[in-house]
């Protein structure tokens, strides 16, 4: 029996998210004394070192050619699982992993329990911590079927090196249903780093006036290799794009850093970011709800304030 | 063109979440109810094509009668009639069973769903449906246009997006930027009072997955002010002191 984890590649490269949930998968293997087993449905560089590294002791590797299709990739999974005797899947909480994961679900008869924040809390029952009402709340869900799939969120476990060597397994793939599904066009941000990936997060809201200011936190999030992300009327107004809008009606980001700049903290935006573990606040109001939310906070005008932090932040690196 | 539009009802997003009976339920007094945001979108784009089509739109929840409130929402919003599910579901899995046993029959062109729903974040049924069929699913849409029944749809990807061209039938998810949502007019509101409003009874009774408690975060401890002619001092303390940079 194992614990199957299915692993993400970006531009060649296995995502980062991909080696937490590997980690996790690694985790859940050992307790459970099962084997850590990994499937890849793409080619990438260093597969078998970087999975090695996080415990997968197993590695079923197939190309299915062009884009995510997530029922073709959903059945490759579930032939990868039936090969290894897999009853636990672990799978990254991602777009990609969400347009999967469901129908993987279905094929496999499983529990599913997407938006997992942490190992799980018990084995039997096989219980896990879930992240609800948009990070104001989470919820302990046990998983109730022999089959059971868990949709890590990425950024919500620590790396754990155990460094094993892996046995490379050729997948051989299912005959791939009839499909009107195609994949026309793709676009990557280049450069940037994806936002629901990123450790370290800055973020602008209305106080920062106006798009034309935002070279400040692009230059600040660049000097710390971070992300960008805005408040909602921010990306309402169309200063910046709908990708970086955090919050209940955004995206739910638990970064190591997030600095909040121009940001007054409505609970509605407090609730996509609240798990970040370490919250900086710039705002020129000391009454602004967000410094009750922060760790560190700083009372001034964003546009005097971040030039400094830019310099101080360049002087490190 | 016939469309389902699935709808879920939340807390308002400036509701204050708590938890009774040894937090293991919800606490919905004094909670204000609200069609989920993402769903409102998935109805507006719902209408916009069956109007450019000549189709209906119907409406589905799985759910309570207390909540019929905001299925009369939708009909006044626009849909042409509504599907209530009685039942308190359990889980995404439950919804979705539900659903797909309930849109077998009916042979929709387009099933619609939210990205996800703000209560329980599972962002799962899109696709759930789409297996439970066995149709194409597609999620995060912002993008979607007709061409005959052949649509164009756009998607967010992790770091980017994505051009998809699917033939109907199939489900997709509806992500903010898909269309700006409509509001009730005084029209609409008096018209949806006569429209059909059905209550069928449960069909999938498995447990898949248990809510056995619920847990609120920690409040953070006090924060740290740093003075604005010290700005610099910030960047020094997360290297040094939270050591994160
Ligand atoms: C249904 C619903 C869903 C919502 N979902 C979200 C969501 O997902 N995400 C989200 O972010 N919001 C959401 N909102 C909106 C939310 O309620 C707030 O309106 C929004 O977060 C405010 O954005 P802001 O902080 O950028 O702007 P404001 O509230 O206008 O705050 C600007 C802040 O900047 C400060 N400031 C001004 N000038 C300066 C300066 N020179 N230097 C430093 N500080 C300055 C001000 O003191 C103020 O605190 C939602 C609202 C609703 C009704
Ligand atoms: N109880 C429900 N009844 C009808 N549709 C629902 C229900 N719950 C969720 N949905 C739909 O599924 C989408 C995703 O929900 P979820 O997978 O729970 O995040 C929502 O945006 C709705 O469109």
């Amino acid at each position: 029996m194992s614990v199957l984890v299915y692993i993400e590649v970006n531009n060649g490269e296995i995502k980062k998210s991909s080696l937490e949930a590997s980690s996790y998968a690694a985790s859940v293997a050992a307790s459970l004394s099962k084997k850590c087993v990994a499937v890849i449905l793409q080619s990438a560089n260093n597969v078998e070192a970087s999975l090695g590294k996080y415990g997968v002791e197993e590695i079923y590797q197939a190309q299915i050619s062009g884009s995510l299709n997530p029922a073709l990739y959903a059945d490759a999974i579930s032939e990868a699982a039936k090969e290894s005797a897999a009853n636990i899947v672990i799978i990254s909480n991602t777009y990609t992993g969400k347009a999967i994961s469901p129908r993987l679900a279905v094929k496999m008869d499983a529990s599913i329990c997407s938006n997992v924040l942490d190992l799980p809390t018990s084995t039997a029952p096989f219980m896990v911590k879930k992240g609800v009402f948009s990070g104001k709340a989470f919820a302990f869900v046990s998983l109730e079927k022999e089959n059971k799939i868990i949709a890590l969120t990425p950024n919500s476990i620590d790396l754990t090196i155990v460094n094993r060597t892996p046995i490379m397994k050729a997948l051989q793939l299912p005959e791939s249903q009839e499909s009107s599904y195609e994949v026309s066009g793709q676009q990557l941000q280049t450069g940037a780093i994806p936002l629901t990936e990123a450790e370290l997060v800055v973020s602008g809201g209305r106080g920062m006036k106006g798009p034309e200011n935002w070279n400040l936190i692009e230059d600040l999030a660049k000097t710390l290799n971070a992300a960008t992300a805005c408040s909602k009327p921010v990306s309402d107004m169309e200063w910046r794009p709908h990708s970086e809008h955090v919050g209940q009606t955004g995206i739910t980001i638990k970064p190591n850093l997030y600095i909040a700049i121009g940001i007054s903290g409505a609970i509605q935006h407090l609730a996509g970011v609240s798990s970040s573990k370490v919250i900086c606040v710039i705002n020129k109001d000391s009454e602004a709800p967000f410094f009750k939310a922060a760790d560190y906070g700083i009372v001034g005008d964003a546009l005097e304030i971040l030039p400094k932090l830019i310099a101080a932040a360049k002087l490190l690196s | 063109m016939k469309i389902l539009v699935c709808i879920s009802v939340v807390p308002d997003t400036t509701t204050k979440i708590t938890f009774t009976e040894n937090n293991t339920k919800f606490n919905e007094v004094g909670v204000q109810f609200i069609i989920n945001p993402y769903d409102e979108l998935a109805l507006t784009k719902a209408l916009e094509i069956a109007e450019a089509n000549n189709g209906t739109v119907t409406a589905i929840h799985v759910g309570p009668a207390n909540n019929d409130a905001n299925l009369r929402k939708a009909l006044a919003i626009g849909a042409n009639d509504a599907v209530r599910i009685d039942k308190t579901a359990a889980d995404a899995q439950d919804v979705a069973q539900e659903i797909a046993y309930y849109a077998k029959a009916e042979n929709f062109d387009i099933i619609l769903t939210g990205r996800e729903s703000i209560d329980y974040n599972s962002g799962q049924v899109c696709g759930l449906i789409g297996a439970l069929l066995n149709i194409p699913s597609i999620n995060v849409v912002t993008k979607c246009e007709f061409n005959g029944n052949i649509a164009s749809l756009e998607r967010d990807i992790d770091g980017g997006r994505e051009q998809i061209t699917v033939k109907t039938p199939f489900v997709a998810s509806a992500q903010k930027d898909l269309v700006v949502p409509r509001i009730p007019n005084m029209r609409g509101i008096t018209a949806a009072r006569t429209k059909p409003l059905i209550v069928l009874a449960a069909t999938y009774d498995a447990i898949l997955s248990i809510h056995q408690k619920y847990e609120l975060p920690l409040p953070k401890a006090s924060v740290k002010m740093i003075p604005a002619e010290n700005a610099e001092e910030l960047i020094r303390l997360l290297r040094e002191e939270a050591k994160i940079i």
